[in-house]
């Protein structure tokens, strides 16, 4: 459809059309619709997510129209999640939008299998009990988890999810594969093919700097008992040795062989990244196991085996300066590697899925062909359980984080939030939420968070006066921008775990709204 | 909250930052019902640009307590703005952005004010921009971003000592986004960086050579420029090459596709051409809702001090993890944009031309063909002809005269610059002393009295 491709183009042009279709796949489910989740799913729902069913279970009242777009004066006395459900559907009618009047706690109590229906849930405002209920169930199911919060100039994201592994990981720097420090035999016969001393100007100054630093690196192992620079002192020395061979002053393409000399002097094999993920206990497959891990397995048995330590060539490289005879041949020799990497991984991908009892055609060859071309970027995100992070936390990192100026506001609400919830559990509502009994939430807010700081471990620590204060302030607030930055965080993450593309944040992100020094903590 | 009896207000969450005492707060915080009516109806705010960020920012500001809002936009809408502007649908498609935009916020937040103006913001008169509290920018061009920022440092000024006058400075919020990363600022004129004292963030885009389309193309790129800057001109002679035309887009595709197939170049494709031609940057939803909520935030803590603010510039970027990150940058003392301007030193009987003649000279400036103004008035337009012809009669007169026999004061030229080869238009603030002034010019008045 000519219209949907111009309406979703600027988008497309960041995930494809295969993240486009992941999208347009999935079905969200958002727990309670106040700002903060109208938010989420207002940026979810432009951009063609599949359906959406949103759930809540309160009536809208004048107050929900001064931080909630999505509803308006008819809205008053309406279910709220119905009002901001059919606003959403104006938004885009290809989205199927959907809603249940219900409070989401009730939900996980009458109905935890309820969940299981959807790509992702989104829970939002939702407190700390309910929240490590909701996780243990969409853990069970093997549902994504996004819990998204605003309170007053504060607020969180994190992501729970058992495993999420990333093959199109699309890092914005990233070394290109050229291989220059270890180049197989195609490319180095076709390098002594060039004239590096050609006397015409025109293609001495066109010959692509590929060329120049596999040769010249062949001159130095000569004299240098076959190994590549390695100190400070030899990398300069072959820098010169590089500045020696122009012919001119103005030779680009020399000039990017000497930026791109440090390409040459990166050591051999893989990252410790990827030695991380082929050592990873899941490489140990049965007939359970995703295709990502079969898929790595094949990886491993490559690098210690065909391979020679290295991964799979990617086959693509950057532009750079040179005649367009010598560039397209140059592409095609690293294509016809990659290419050829790829043959010995699909075989050995075949053969495991027979081993481990599975249709060996389960995966496909566009599956496999993505996966070598980013075999040297795959990520794989762990995320604890909420009741984890809860019962036992990181306390180092949290004792780090406590002492760390930049972290202090960030850790100090994040405390807060939680002793929020807990003061929320005992007393009915939140800190500072009534005018009238400001001072006194105050003193209980502090002792709550004593309490806390004591359950983690922290005995000793204190959170300042003047942030407590601030908490109690807040009361609960949820200030419409701050809630539109949170909700845009939070669909951004959805879509990255949805589109399996890009990096999802990792640990609880805590916004700052005071000075916009938010901070992610892994606890 | 007590003056409504029990009853929720519609201010119910924003009376806890605007009605309660605070700890973490701007030094001018003074909580209670007049900040919030002041907020209402005392504080006016400039939305520049209606497109991804501008209506966001529109949504955000009408529910942070302002009433008073306009917003500016020289475009309409197409079809590829509704992955994001969530304030138009298929059906608004070719109807002014500013407009729509407007209309639709007030549809939905009762109370709420948005005047649109469909119009360039070159169009608008100085005097327009000193109109409002606050200036928040939703641009993805530097050129506009520019323009705005010296428009809103031009009604700075300093004291004798080269301090800023509180009152003279205009804030500026500015956001800017590009697929998954972006970032929000913050600038008030004279005390934080303004645009132009960092311009080296904004660096120029590369341009590919020539020579490398014309002799040693390597890429589906090259391919496309080829088609698009070389081929264009020498098939359609004098005929402009318009990028909303898609028989024109239809026929630099084609084009470069003839010129990767002769070279063995793969990776054409409309889409790609489109990206290349017109310099398309990926645009999303959430990113522009992080952005411009992180503007609209900061926009209501300049109006009311309810908190500290960012102090200066944030970036986020949410395409490997998330980071965000809050720089405090310095400024650039001898900013000809935000700094106390340019000194020219000047006789009493200093014409109007000679002045303009000056001012191409001067080794700060190099301002060819300036127009001047003073406190908004023009004292002289190079065009249109018609201001022309009204003000040519000033050129002949003394400056100082013009000014109204100060000595000492500020006035802005309009003129152009040549930056690397091209001549781009721009605003300088100049600040003019009469030398030997002090006893003569006195005496001067007397007499002339
Ligand atoms: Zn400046």
């Amino acid at each position: 459809m000519a219209e949907h491709k111009i309406k979703y183009d600027r988008q497309l042009r960041i995930w494809g059309e295969l993240g486009q279709v992941a999208l347009e796949k999935a079905s969200i489910c958002l727990l309670n619709c106040g700002p903060t989740g109208s938010e989420t799913l207002k940026n979810l729902v432009l951009g063609g997510i599949g359906s959406i069913t949103v759930i809540d279970g309160s009536k809208v009242d004048e107050g929900d129209l001064g931080n909630n777009f999505m509803l308006d004066e008819s809205s008053i006395g309406h279910p709220k999640a119905k009002c901001v459900c059919s606003f959403l559907q104006e938004l885009n009618d290809s989205v199927n939008a959907k809603f249940i009047e219900e409070y989401p706690e009730k939900l996980l109590e009458s109905n935890p299998s309820f969940f299981a229906q959807f790509s992702l849930v989104i829970a939002t405002q939702l407190m700390e009990n309910s929240v490590v209920k909701l996780d243990r169930i969409c853990r069970e199911a093997n549902i994504m988890l996004i819990i998204a919060r605003s309170y007053g100039l504060t607020g969180l994201v994190r992501i729970s999810v058992k495993e999420h592994a990333v093959i199109e990981t699309k890092p914005d720097h990233f070394l290109d594969d050229l291989r220059l420090n270890n180049p197989w035999p195609e490319l180095k016969s076709f390098a002594d093919t060039i004239d590096l001393n050609t006397p015409d100007p025109v293609a001495h100054k066109h010959i692509p700097y590929v060329i120049i630093l596999v040769r010249i690196a062949e001159e130095w192992e000569k004299s240098h008992g076959g190994t590549l620079p390695s100190t400070r002192d030899e990398k300069k020395e072959f820098k010169e040795l590089i500045k020696s061979k122009m012919a001119a002053i103005d030779e680009d393409n020399y000039k990017e062989a000497i930026e791109a000399s440090f390409k040459l002097f990166a050591p051999r094999g893989i990252s410790s990244n990827l030695q991380k993920i082929i050592s990873d206990n899941r490489v140990e497959l049965d007939s359970t196991s995703s295709d990502f891990w079969v898929m790595v397995a094949a990886l491993k048995e490559f690098i210690s085996n065909e391979g020679g330590g290295e991964p799979p060539l990617e086959g693509s490289i950057p532009d750079m300066t040179s005649s367009t005879e010598h560039y397209v041949n140059l592409q095609m020799i690293y294509q016809a590697k990659a290419e050829a990497d790829y043959q010995i991984i699909e075989s050995k991908v075949r053969n495991i899925l027979k081993t481990i009892g599975r249709d060996t055609q389960s995966i496909s060859k566009a599956a496999i062909k993505s996966f070598c071309r980013n075999a040297r970027k795959l990520t794989v995100c762990r995320y604890r359980s909420i009741q984890e992070e809860f019962t036992a936390p990181n306390s180092s990192e949290l004792q780090k984080y406590l002492t760390d100026e930049d972290y202090s506001l960030a850790v100090g609400f994040y405390i807060l939030l939680r002793a929020a919830d807990r003061f929320a559990a005992n007393y009915n509502s939140f800190p500072g939420q009534f005018d009238g009994e400001m001072d006194e939430d105050i003193s209980r807010l502090k002792t709550t968070a004593v309490s806390l700081l004591n359950d983690l471990g922290c005995n000793g620590t204190t959170l300042t006066e003047d942030l407590i204060n601030e908490m109690c302030r807040f009361g609960a607030a949820e200030i419409h921008a701050v809630a539109a930055f949170i909700g845009g965080i939070a669909s951004q993450e959805v879509i990255k775990l949805i589109t399996k593309q890009f990096i999802p944040m990792s640990g609880t992100f805590i916004f700052n709204g005071i000075d916009h020094k938010s901070q992610l903590l892994s606890l | 909250m007590a003056s409504f009896g029990g009853q929720v207000s519609r201010s119910r969450d924003l009376d806890k930052l605007l009605l309660r005492p605070g700890h973490l707060v701007g030094p001018d915080f003074d909580p209670g019902t007049d900040l919030r009516e002041g907020l209402k109806e005392f504080v006016k705010i400039l939305v520049v640009g209606a497109g991804g960020l501008g209506c966001e920012l529109l949504k955000d500001l009408a529910l942070s307590g302002f009433r008073h809002l306009e917003v500016i936009d020289m475009d309409r809408i197409e079809v590829s703005n509704l992955n994001r502007q969530f304030l138009f649908r298929l059906q608004d498609v070719g109807k002014p952005k500013a407009e729509v935009a407007a209309q639709r916020v007030m549809e939905r937040v009762s109370g709420v004010n948005i005047v649109p103006h469909f119009c360039r913001i070159e169009d608008k008169e100085i005097d327009f921009y000193s109109d409002f509290s606050i200036i928040a920018l939703g641009l993805d061009s530097i050129e506009a971003r520019s323009y705005i920022n010296s428009v809103a440092c031009s009604f700075l000024e300093y004291e004798d000592d080269d301090t800023p006058k509180g009152e003279s400075i205009k804030p500026m919020v500015d956001g800017g986004t590009e697929g998954f990363k972006g970032h929000a600022r913050v600038i008030l004129p004279g005390k934080t960086p303004c645009f132009e004292c960092t311009i080296w963030l904004f660096p120029p885009q590369v341009k590919f050579p020539l020579c490398t389309l014309a002799e040693t193309p390597r890429t589906a790129a090259h391919c496309i420029e080829y088609a698009h800057l070389i081929k264009w001109d020498e098939v359609h002679g004098g005929k402009a090459f318009d990028p909303d035309e898609p028989d024109h887009m239809n026929w630099v595709y084609s084009e470069a596709l003839k010129r990767a197939d002769l070279f063995g170049i793969p990776g054409v494709t409309y889409q790609l051409t489109q990206g290349v031609v017109k310099n398309i940057i990926p645009a999303i939803a959430s990113t522009n809702a992080i952005i411009s909520a992180a503007c609209a935030l900061e926009t209501l803590k300049i109006a009311s001090d309810c908190s500290k603010t960012l102090s200066n510039y944030l970036t986020y970027n949410g395409a490997e993890g998330l980071h965000t990150k809050v720089t405090e940058f310095v400024r650039d003392k001898d900013c000809l944009v935000c700094g106390p301007g340019a000194l020219v030193e000047l006789d009493m009987s200093t014409t109007l031309q000679k002045f303009i003649e000056l001012l191409e000279e001067h080794p700060k400036l190099l301002l060819s063909k300036a127009s001047i103004s003073h406190k908004g008035k023009n004292l002289y337009m190079q065009a249109p002809p018609i201001l022309e012809e009204q003000t040519r009669s000033n050129l002949t007169q003394p400056l100082f005269h013009l000014i109204g026999k100060k000595t000492r004061d500020v006035v802005h030229a309009t003129g152009t610059i040549s930056k690397n080869g091209t001549k781009t238009s721009s605003l300088k603030k100049v600040r003019i002393v009469f030398t030997g002034v002090d006893g003569t010019a006195e005496m001067d008045m007397v007499s002339g009295a």
